[in-house]
């Protein structure tokens, strides 16, 4: 100090000596939220992480990112019902990224190019006895295949895919596909025992070290209909099963009345004018709205000329002709009988009035628990009998393929767990990346792109895929209108708009730093960070 | 030749950086290797919006250069935050003389450099809107007039913050400052320096934001290209002296352009050449709303009639520049 002139208290120098961090009331502090698509998934996959990935471009790391938490991205381009793009952030803004489109963009690619999952985890020396080769069971045999263990699949089928073969038709999951993505996880060393039903679990689990049940749903639900002699009344689930058997497709006749309002009355439908009806009417007892089925498939349908009869139940059904009460929804939005009848020409009547699970095999096992037609399972899968875990449409939750996967992955997990004698603790969820959290000023204005279908007389006509997958150079830009919701993407704009050089620049994928010698606290990098991966956090004193 | 936009690359080139692009299409700022001209340290308040406009144009001008620069500076809050004596927060040669001569301190700088042979030291002249828009504007206008090899940076944050908020030719009506307390700022006075530029018919008159970096910095550099007398006048939004939150700094520079009250175009010997066009277009209440400037405006009852007349000539600068197609 002394030997400094009056007033001055710092050397010639430069203002790196002064640490205007003192300043500072707040500090800024990046973290990680979750994205609304990642929350949405039923199969739980990291979809914003392979979204970054695709975008660099780098399908095959994209591809693989899938691969960790599901084995059909092919699969899943086609028949998911899509919950991430309603969730998507990106929807407030313009529309939806097109997460399914890029997803079947990897999953055919990976398929065009043999990609394969390797197995890395040495052998556990346990064996899982699966039962069931759908959704849920190959997924929960990929998963422990992945975790080392030895997978044996049994499934009363003559073909594996479950629901995915005998339940959603061709025009929309072309059996190419289907037998690529489950050969791939044959090929990892799955055993597959087709054609075998188990009927005594205790005895078929002699060897095995735990089971996972997944035998899903395959029993359509009658409806008393009074009916003639001569009426012919099929259910929607042998109907669709006979489409994939050798006997030949069912005989159905010009007029097809299906009544149900779920996926399988329009697959039904559908396929019933593939087959040549001139006519196929849907009968369904409540509105539009009210249908269970998804709002692609009603849309489809109709496109492909099947009609709709809303408010509607068959009174009385005979060869060559049905009777139709229409119906009024009460207050409580129940549908009541109004007394007016009209009739209505039909060869047959598809019953799609949704399945039941066939449980036979759960008898004689202890401690298992059934409620309305459906096993109960702890939040690890686990039904009451210690060992014997259950997933898909066998337990309750919403009966899609994705659903299943999720299924197959969580019950892996703990199986895993169980088998190595602990329990599965599963990571904690960050919060939720909402829209208010982003700034959207700094990202493009992209439009969404859209896949190509097939024309509408093509599609009656044929069983030929109705939708088609994007191009590369598309798909690529669909990934990049991904918003990135509440993680870092590294756009350096907090980096570009600190007044003070607080940020620090890692380098590429190592993110940001905040040098708090410096920082002043103002907020800025927050304020215009476009995804929401910082905030600001009082500084304790 | 405007500024190139990148189409369809996640942010495309509004963020500061983009990870999608090849390096040579990245902007200055998003360089692990950039100057800093401005570093830390330096004494500006929390979100100072000439602090980043300042780093941003003379980093550019730096990489334009290839690093042979020499930066004059007028009296004002950048000269005072960032060299108390005896330090400096400048890393790059750096000058300052007094208020009211930067540009002809500048012009002098440029002389000596051309009296020595020396052509590949460029000038850059820089001052806030005070030392700009109404001290040293006989000497910019001179330095206009003798088409010195200068580039002269206004940093406009529309009054002299560094003494107090006093109001400057530059203050838009309306706006409270120490001198001009509610109602305000008179309508009908003050000066537009870009178009008073143009008047010259130099080389290169160009406006930006702190808003808009990509757009800054391609300024800088189309402006480095050229010799002659040149004139870059950046809006730099202060906290201060607006009365807005330190975080918002950007937000209003933003919303100035999109409002229309600021236009963001590039002229060339007397003729624009460019503008920005409005993206998202905002009625001036939302510019308005967020400084304290012009709280006097939103009470109760609002001043509808003098929001009205501020909408009137932010509509006009959207009709006289094209600036929504």
């Amino acid at each position: 100090m002394d030997d400094k002139p009056f007033a001055i208290t710092l050397g010639v120098g430069s203002s790196l000596a002064n640490k205007t961090g003192a300043w500072r009331t707040e500090r800024p502090v990046y973290l990680d939220r979750l994205p609304p698509c990642n929350n949405a998934c039923p199969a739980g996959e990291n979809i914003q992480q392979w979204l970054s990935l695709a975008e660099e471009p780098s399908y095959e790391a994209a591809w693989r990112q899938v691969m960790r938490d599901n084995p059909f991205p092919a699969i899943m381009g086609r028949v998911c019902y899509r919950p991430c793009e309603t969730a998507c952030n990106r929807g407030k803004l313009d529309e939806a990224v097109g997460v399914n489109s890029v997803e079947r963009f990897l999953g055919d690619e990976a398929i065009r190019n043999g990609w394969t999952m390797p197995v890395e985890a040495p052998p556990s020396g346990k064996r899982v006895l699966v039962v069931g080769a759908g959704p849920a069971g190959l997924s929960a045999a990929y998963h422990l295949t992945l975790l080392g263990h030895r997978v044996t699949v049994a499934d009363s089928g003559s073909a594996a895919g479950g629901m995915m073969r005998f339940g959603i038709p061709r025009y929309r999951l072309p059996r190419e596909i289907l037998d690529a993505e489950i050969g791939r996880i044959t090929a990892m060393g799955v055993t597959l025992e087709l054609n075998r039903t188990i009927t005594d679990l205790p005895a078929a689990m002699r060897g095995y070290d735990a089971a996972f049940l997944a035998v899903g749903a395959h029993i359509g639900k009658r409806a008393y209909i009074p009916a003639g002699d001569s009426a012919r009344i099929l259910d929607a689930v042998s109907v669709l099963r006979g489409m994939e058997g050798d006997a030949g497709a069912p005989l159905l006749g010009r007029r097809v009345v299906v009544y149900g309002g779920g996926n399988t009355a329009m697959d039904a439908a559908r396929t019933a004018k593939r087959l040549g009806a001139a006519d196929a009417v849907v009968v369904y007892r409540r509105t539009r709205d009210r249908m269970p089925a998804h709002d692609v498939e009603v849309t489809e349908a109709a496109e492909e000329g099947v009609r709709m009869k809303w408010l509607s139940t068959i009174a009385h059904a005979d060869g060559g002709r049905i009777t139709i009460e229409k119906m009024r929804l009460d207050e409580t939005g129940f549908p009541q009988p109004t007394g007016e009848y009209e009739e209505l020409a039909a060869d047959s009547v598809v019953l799609a009035l949704g399945q039941e699970a066939d449980l036979t095999l759960l008898s004689g096992l202890p401690g298992i628990e059934v409620a309305d037609g459906v096993v109960k399972v702890g939040p690890n899968m686990m039904t009451g009998c210690p060992g014997v875990f259950a997933g898909g449409d066998m337990v309750p939750a919403e009966r899609t393929v994705t659903v299943a996967v999720g299924h197959g992955k969580k019950a892996a997990r703990h199986i895993d767990a169980w088998l190595r004698g602990g329990a599965y603790e599963p990571p904690p969820r960050h919060g939720l990346a909402d829209f208010d959290l982003l700034n959207t000023w700094y990202y493009s204005d992209a439009p969404a792109t859209v896949r190509p279908k097939l024309d509408v007389a093509r599609r009656i006509s044929t069983f030929d895929e109705v939708e088609g997958g994007l191009e590369e150079s598309t798909a690529l830009f669909e990934a990049r209108r991904c918003l990135s919701c509440g993680n870092c993407f590294e756009c350096d704009n907090c980096y570009g708009v600190c007044p003070d050089n607080a940020i620090v620049k890692l380098g590429p994928g190592l993110r940001f730093a905040v040098d708090l010698d410096f920082c002043k606290g103002c907020g800025l990098c927050v304020a215009e960070c476009p995804a929401g991966a910082i905030e600001m956090v009082p500084e304790v004193t | 030749m405007p500024a190139q936009r990148t189409k369809f690359y996640q942010v495309g080139s509004f963020a500061v950086g983009n990870r999608l692009l090849p390096i040579e299409q990245r902007a200055v700022q998003a360089g692990m290797e950039r100057r800093n001209s401005l570093t830390s340290g330096h004494r500006a308040c929390r979100g100072c919006g000439e602090a980043l406009g300042a780093r941003y144009a003379i980093d550019a001008a730096i990489s334009a250069s290839g690093g042979r620069l020499v930066a004059v500076n007028a009296t004002g809050c950048l000269e005072v935050f960032s060299t108390p004596y005896p330090e400096t927060s400048w890393q790059v040669p750096w000058i300052h003389s007094l208020f009211g001569n930067a540009p002809a301190v500048a012009s002098g700088v440029a002389a000596a450099l051309r009296a020595k042979g020396i052509t590949d030291v460029r000038v850059v002249g820089q001052g806030g809107d005070g030392g700009t828009v109404d001290i040293g504007f006989a000497c910019l206008s001179g330095m206009f007039e003798r088409d010195d090899d200068v580039l002269y940076i206004c940093y406009d944050n529309q009054a002299y913050m560094n003494t107090g908020v006093q109001r400057s030719g530059a203050t838009p009506p309306a706006a409270r400052t120490s001198t001009t307390p509610v109602p305000g700022n008179a309508f009908g006075q003050g000066k537009n320096v870009p178009m008073i530029a143009m008047a010259h018919e130099i080389p290169y008159v160009a406006t930006a934001t702190v808003a808009d970096l990509r757009d800054l910095e391609y300024k800088v550099r189309r402006a480095m290209e050229l010799r002659g007398a040149r004139y870059l006048h950046i809006l730099v939004p202060c906290p201060l002296g607006w009365v807005t939150e330190a975080c918002d700094t950007i937000r209003v520079a933003r919303l100035a352009t999109e409002s229309g009250l600021f236009p963001v175009f590039e002229a060339e010997r007397g003729e624009v050449t460019d503008v920005t066009k409005i993206r998202r277009r905002v009625p001036v209440d939302d510019y308005l709303r967020l400084q304290g400037r012009y709280r006097h405006l939103f009470g109760d009852p609002p001043q509808t009639e003098v929001i009205a007349r501020i909408q009137a000539s932010a509509d006009r600068n959207i009709r006289r520049f094209g600036l929504v197609d």
